[in-house]
């Protein structure tokens, strides 16, 4: 039951351009554009005064991340350091950002809707119809940010590649990052925000106080991240499996927090 | 026999507002009971209430032998509901709507496709629900609510803004439903609709009942004295009914509505109207209608306080 529900919600979602449209524009933004600009411009110019302020900020990076830094000039050196370490935290901003509206709108959009009563009656349990939503929400994020993911790793491969060598990119630690970091922070962010869609009135107010949450979450996954990429790769493994425990902890208190009469757009607190 | 529905002094409140309060009645199994009431009367909660979709804050309810408290998942598995504007997934088509509520209920594709074409809604089944009219969208509402075959049917305000077609179909599920030993409960103002089809007829008022019961036992209690419809060539002349054995009341709307002691008296009244000159035209005794009764229920109830 939970996957028809999750099922309908995405293909929901697909069906309503007005929605998606801004976030494929938000995720090609992100992963295409801004570094087609910064790595482009950083290509084309070899010699300019960026590149040595450039230079000392890696300079200020740990030796054995300066080590990790390909290049045998400095202009490439920083399109290597740009495209690996300073553009990272943007693979967590974006599937946050994108699950985060999905996930504001799920459950008070249902009561908006009226399709929150149908789903009063029915069989469904309340955790059921908390881990479908999760999951509708996230997995609109997630893939967003794997379909980015690789379109970011063929953007700077093709750019900075061929001055480092040849494909450089995705670094185990960027793989790690994707595949076990940031899902956990999706899921804490999904987990409040859940909460707070089944709590607020209108969708409006959903969307606002999200926003309380996911920017906290944003600067957090994206000091984790930074950190990270700096990191050992066990160091990566460990922050990521704390990340998951406090995401299943926030799960199992959140489907508990939601109450069934929430879904009629009524509550005792009404 | 157990009842289908029971309420056992049900209250629910929504802060200061008090939706039920002390709520009493039970639906026999394979009935059909009609709430009636008002806007705000308390029928949508105690729909809510009876899946446990909503939760009251004191007495005990039971739909078929289990507590919706307690066992929801089961009482609403077997349940169906059709609320009052029945919402969709607009963006979505009839189908891919009705195929989801056929895999939470798990019912099959087939059983969806049988319940669609019983509404008349089959042949809309591939366009948006979006761009349906009310009474398809209510069409629709019925197939989802009814095809995973439930035991127990609640709708409410099914007609509201429908075409006397689709009111019609509406109807006919009733009629439908209860023939096959289906329990069904009707939340309605509109009592028009409700005449004919009602087992048990419960009148909600500000969260009370202020009676239930079979049409005919509450027309006994409510109206026990039998009413004649009389009309005449010349209606002017009716006026000396007042005069005559046995007629305690007369009211005129257009023909004379005369409240009589006895249905005895009838052959009486138009012998001796008769015999003064008046040449009826009709002479018809006044089977209450739900409506009548409502109304003197109503008016009942204000004069007892």
């Amino acid at each position: 039951m939970i996957k028809a529900v999750i099922r309908i919600d995405l293909f929901r979602l697909f069906k309503t351009k007005d929605y998606w449209i801004p976030l494929i524009i938000l995720g090609g933004l992100f992963f295409v554009i801004l570094p087609v600009i910064l790595l482009g411009s950083l290509s084309l110019i070899q010699a300019s005064p960026m590149i040595g302020q450039i230079g000392d900020i890696i300079g200020t990076l740990p030796d054995a991340v300066q080590q990790n830094i390909k290049g045998d000039n400095p202009a490439t050196r920083a399109s290597y350091a740009f495209a690996v370490y300073l553009l990272a935290p943007i693979a967590i901003v974006v599937p946050l950002t994108i699950s985060s509206a999905v996930g504001a709108n799920s459950i008070v959009g249902e009561r908006e809707q009226g399709t929150g009563e149908y789903l009063a009656h029915s069989p469904l349990t309340v955790r059921e119809i908390y881990v479908a939503k999760l999951l509708a929400s996230l997995i609109p994020g997630y893939l967003a940010g794997i379909v980015g993911f690789a379109m970011y790793s063929l953007v700077v491969n093709i750019i900075v590649g061929s001055q480092v060598g040849g494909w450089f990119f995705p670094t185990a630690g960027w793989i790690l990052l994707v595949l076990w970091v940031i899902p956990p922070f999706i899921a804490i962010a999904l987990s409040l925000i859940l909460r707070l869609s089944a709590r607020v009135r209108s969708a409006a107010s959903a969307h606002q106080a999200s926003s309380l949450v996911t920017l906290p979450v944003i600067l957090m996954s994206y000091g984790v991240a930074s950190g990270l990429l700096y990191s050992p790769v066990i160091s990566a493994a460990v922050s990521g499996l704390v990340a998951w425990i406090i995401a299943a902890i926030l799960l199992v208190t959140g489907s508990k927090s939601i109450k069934r009469e929430r879904l009629l757009g009524v509550s005792a607190e009404a | 026999m157990t009842p289908a529905i029971s309420f056992s002094s049900v209250r629910k409140t929504f802060g200061e507002i008090t939706a039920l309060n002390g709520v009493d009645f039970t639906a026999p199994a394979g009935s059909v009971t009609v709430l009636l009431g008002p806007n705000g009367a308390g029928k949508t909660t105690t729909v809510r209430l009876t899946t446990g979709a909503m939760i009251p804050d004191f007495g005990a309810i039971r739909v078929l032998g289990l507590d919706p408290l307690t066992d929801g998942d089961q009482v609403r598995a077997r349940v169906g509901v059709v609320p009052p504007k029945p919402a969709f997934y607009d963006q979505i088509s009839g189908w891919d709507n009705l195929q989801f509520a056929a895999t939470i209920f798990g019912a099959d594709e087939s059983e969806a496709r049988r319940a669609a074409e019983q509404f008349g809604i089959a042949h809309a089944l591939s366009q948006d629900v979006g761009g349906y009219s009310t009474g398809m969208r209510t069409r629709l509402a019925l197939a989802r609510a009814v095809l995973h075959d439930p035991e127990v049917l609640m709708l409410d305000e099914p007609t509201a803004g429908l075409d006397p077609e689709s009111a019609r179909a509406v109807l006919d599920l009733i009629t439908d439903m209860a023939g096959r030993g289906r329990t069904i409960v009707m939340c309605t103002h509109l009592l028009h609709e409700a005449e004919g089809i009602a087992d048990q007829v419960v009148l909600l008022e500000a969260g009370e009942v202020r009676a239930s019961g079979p049409p005919r036992a509450l027309a006994r209690r409510y109206m026990p004295d039998p009413i004649v419809i009389i009309d005449a060539e010349d209606r002017s002349m009716l006026r000396l009914i007042s005069e005559l054995d046995g007629v305690l009341a007369i009211r005129e709307e257009g023909a004379y509505h005369i409240t009589l002691d006895s249905a005895d008296r009838i052959p009486d009244l138009v012998i001796e109207l008769v015999k003064r000159g008046v040449r009826p035209t009709r002479v018809e005794p006044l089977e209450p209608t739900l409506e009548d009764l409502y109304f003197e229920m109503q008016r009942a109830h204000r004069e007892t306080g």
